[in-house]
């Protein structure tokens, strides 16, 4: 057992646990941040995905100390006050979400690509995308989230 | 914030809105009786009161028993209700899927809920609109001597008349509704045709949607109670291995881990997952197992056929003699078709939270059969059923593959054990392997053309996957369509629209072989065989975007089009495509999709695109490449790794179009736009190759 201090959206936070266990469970199991899921466990469906220091990064093979001093922004860390973040606010717009559990995953790795690439071309928004699973298959409404996404953004920027 | 106070409103049930879901803080238990016993039509609630609940705040809770796992069928009900009601959508919230709160409307499954739960929604709610318009006449009538209520109507929840207005939040307080709650449904109850509706027909955003894209949604797996452990069950290292001996001390000694085994169940609870993997991991080395001789896939489809079981299935009815008119037949052609073993694989794993509290059980669990899973619950913890309650949250979606109740029984297990609440969730691995499977399909047709180049003859038959879609919608004057029975290797049961994809994969790529014997373009050969004027429709509408006919003059090398059509489900289906073929491997890669899809009156546009777009990308990954291995009862592709499910990298240029028929009743469409995709993905790689293709995953034959 150690103590881990970590900032997760914005907040210093501290949980005594052995080093080795995946940040996932410690965000779902000692911080109730459950917005990040379960899907495989080895980063193969990015449904687990968080942002570390703002890079999408698998947490079911990330080990919670290697997150220890970096930045971690999870879904619950996207909308300000009541607010949501622009991401969030296409894929509502465009309903984009059928049952649901990849789109904390599926967002997080869209605010990653928009910071990258701004006006993301269709064959950058698959490269970006094509480590995130969504079995209800609804690539093709996702897409369209990310390019309103893109826009909506590049106004506003 | 809604409250009805119990003392004074007589209603089995308090709710409490608190933030954003609703929540129910004190309940008793409603009888079956009460709930109804239609369930397998997919409706109960014979009554207004277990149905639809009208609060003093004028808002309307409507009560289903069906669930939602991303299909979309809360909106659809809550709009259903709305659009009776004749109030704005946000004045509806729904309950769903809780054995103590709702009525049981029969599984989520076979695309009922908008056939037969939609419309008895919309029969209670149009029942307290009517109730409403009588007591409001009856209200004005008092104070004008006119009559009232003929000329009344329900707006934005509200009567008005003469600067007076009265809506739901009266009428909940008026004696009126208490007495009606208790009455059966009238059967008579007007609604609304499909040609005046104001909210139904038009596109409407999923109604939990902010908190699905905010992560504050609960879905079953992120339920946590408290001094809740988690836990995970030991499985056999492969099918059929019983359990010899097992040593639980290890595991025992670890802080907090408490480790059970009852005859084949050994499991351990611990305080975290990371705890409860190591416990398992020091049982695990631990176990001996004694393993039995199991088929592989390599012999999956000889297996089939071996272990046939004829004429125990219903069959579809045939028309004329088969024998006779092969045998009058100019051309005879048979060819043999293979669907493997695939799984749903769901975003969200199985998962449960188990609870005992003074001998009553609650279990908040992923499934489409709360009521089923409660009977079996209390079945297995020998209880009576109303002391057990299962509560589904909106899950991480099922496919037809959550109709069952695992990881609520493991978890309700290890909480009794443990007497503490116990989360289960299944690993990636766990819901590949013993979760059960789209069952694989040996598909076996011989056909004759007459001379005048008309299918004269069919004779079909499906070993092992089922009846659905069996029979040919083409006009035949001798058929036969069989299902035969087999004794299947894998655990194997429903998958979205169970075996009409393999049926209509055989019957679409053979149709297609058909019409090259009779020297006819694939759509004018069908079309010359159809009567359906919904297919026929569906298929103009598809091949008319695609281009069908100029496409087909104008081919590009190593590229391929084909087409393919299908009814399941009161739907229909037409898909055209285009692929392009690897020389080398013999896999198509899809270029662009055309479908159309017809459901009757379409309920809610955006979610019906959302279904078909969904069903196509689905149907694309048997098609091209998921394919369940097996060896020694063991799966060697239990991994997204290894078993390719579609992604990003496979969306094709895809357009939908939906046909809307106001006059025809509303069918489901989760299942049914998944059934032409792959035939016409075939038919395609026929045309690019000239080589026929008899099996998915689909390749172009070698040599």
């Amino acid at each position: 057992m150690a103590t881990i201090r970590l900032s997760v959206n914005g907040k210093a936070r501290s949980v005594d646990t052995e080093p080795e266990r995946p940040l996932l469970e410690v965000l779902r199991e000692d911080l109730g941040l459950t917005g990040t899921k379960y899907g495989c466990g080895e980063g193969q469906c990015g449904s687990c995905t968080v942002l570390l220091d703002g890079k999408p990064t698998v947490s079911c093979v990330t080990a919670v100390r290697a997150a220890e001093g970096r930045k971690i922004v999870t879904i619950e860390g996207l909308a300000e006050g009541g607010t949501l973040h622009p991401v969030q606010q296409a894929f509502l717009d465009e309903g984009a979400v059928q049952c649901g559990y990849c789109t904390p995953g599926m967002v997080l790795q869209t605010v990653a690509l928009l910071e990258n690439h701004p006006k993301p071309t269709d064959a950058q928004i698959v490269d970006g995308l094509n480590g995130h699973l969504c079995r209800c298959s609804d690539y093709q409404r996702i897409m369209a989230a990310v390019r309103r996404a893109a826009a909506a953004t590049g106004k506003k920027g | 914030m809604s409250t009805v106070n119990q003392s004074t409103v007589n209603r089995r049930e308090f709710l409490e809105i608190a933030g954003a879901g609703l929540l129910i803080v004190a309940t008793a238990p409603i009888s079956d009786a009460q709930r109804g016993s239609d369930a397998q039509r997919g409706g109960g609630a014979g009554t207004l009161e277990t149905r639809l609940h009208v609060g003093e705040d004028g808002f309307i809770t409507v009560l289903s028993g069906k669930v939602e796992e991303g299909q979309g069928a809360l909106t659809e009900l809550a709009m259903a209700a709305a659009e009776e009601l004749r109030v704005p959508l946000d004045r509806v919230r729904m309950v769903m899927g809780d054995t103590d709160q709702t009525p049981n409307d029969g599984g989520t499954s076979g695309s009922t809920t908008t056939p037969r739960t939609a419309p008895l929604v919309r029969r209670a709610a149009a029942t307290a609109r009517e109730l409403l318009l009588a007591t409001a006449g009856r209200q004005f009538g008092q104070q004008f001597p006119v009559d009232a209520a003929a000329r009344l109507e329900v707006r934005d929840g509200a009567v008005q008349y003469a600067g007076k207005k009265y809506g739901y939040a009266d009428l909940a307080r008026s004696p009126e509704l208490a007495a009606a709650y208790k009455e059966a449904l009238p059967a008579n109850t007007t609604v609304t045709p499909a040609k005046d509706w104001q909210l139904l027909g038009k596109p409407q955003v999923r109604l939990d949607i902010r908190e699905l894209v905010t992560g504050a949604h609960r879905f079953p797996s992120d339920i946590v109670r408290p001094g809740m452990l988690y836990g995970r069950v030991l499985r056999a290292p492969s099918y059929g291995a019983a359990l010899g001996s097992v040593d639980l001390s290890e595991a025992r000694k670890m802080p907090g881990v408490t480790a059970v085994r009852e005859g084949d169940f050994v499991a351990c609870a611990a305080p975290t997952t990371f705890a409860a993997r190591k416990a398992l991991a020091a049982i695990s080395t631990t176990a001996r197992w004694k393993t039995v001789e199991q088929p592989s896939s390599d012999d999956l489809f000889g297996y089939l056929k071996q272990h046939a079981k004829p004429q125990e299935r219903p069959q579809a009815p045939g028309r004329g003699s088969v024998e006779k008119g092969l045998a009058e037949a100019r051309t005879r052609l048979k060819a043999s078709y293979q669907v493997p073993y695939v799984q749903h694989a769901p975003m969200e794993p199985r998962a449960a939270v188990a609870e005992w509290q003074d001998g009553r059980l609650t279990v908040w669990t992923g499934t489409s059969n709360p009521a089923s899973v409660r009977q079996q619950l209390a079945g297995t913890f020998g209880v009576a059923p109303d002391r057990v309650r299962v509560v589904v949250p909106h899950f991480g979606g099922g496919f037809g593959g959550k109709h069952t109740g695992e990881a609520a029984t493991e978890a309700a297990r290890l909480a009794k054990e443990t007497a503490h609440p116990v989360a289960v969730q299944w690993t990636r691995a766990e819901e590949f392997t013993w979760a059960y499977f789209r069952p694989a399909a040996l598909i076996e047709i011989e056909a004759g053309l007459d001379a005048g180049n008309a299918i004269s003859a069919w004779d079909f038959t499906n070993y092992n996957s089922g009846a659905s879609a069996l029979d040919t919608p083409y006009r035949i004057p001798n058929t036969r369509a069989r299902f035969v029975a087999s004794d299947p290797p894998l655990r194997q049961s429903s998958y979205r629209v169970l075996a009409a994809t393999a049926n209509n994969f055989a019957r679409e790529a053979f149709t297609d072989e058909l019409a090259e014997a009779a020297g006819k373009d694939p759509l004018e050969f069908r079309l010359s065989h159809l009567d359906n004027e919904r297919i026929r429709n569906v298929l103009n509408a598809a091949t008319q975007r695609f281009g069908w006919v100029e496409r087909r003059k104008k081919r590009r090398p190593g590229t391929g089009i084909g087409l393919a059509c299908g009814t399941e489900k009161n739907s229909v289906v037409a898909a055209c495509c285009e692929v392009e073929v690897d020389r080398a491997s013999g896999a198509p890669r899809l270029i662009e999709v055309v479908q159309a899809f017809e459901c009757g009156a379409i309920l809610n546009p955006a979610n019906l695109r959302s279904q078909v777009e969904g069903c196509v990308m689905m149907g694309v990954g048997p098609a091209l490449r998921e394919e369940i291995l097996f060896q020694d009862g063991k799966l060697t592709n239990a991994r997204f790794a290894t078993y390719r499910v579609p992604r990003f990298r496979d969306v094709p240029k895809l357009d939908v179009i939906l046909l809307d028929r106001k006059d025809l009743e509303s069918a489901g469409a989760g299942e049914t736009p998944i059934i032409a995709i792959a035939p016409a993905i075939a038919n395609a790689v026929f045309d690019a190759t000239g080589k026929r293709v008899h099996s998915m995953p689909i390749r172009a034959p070698r040599g």
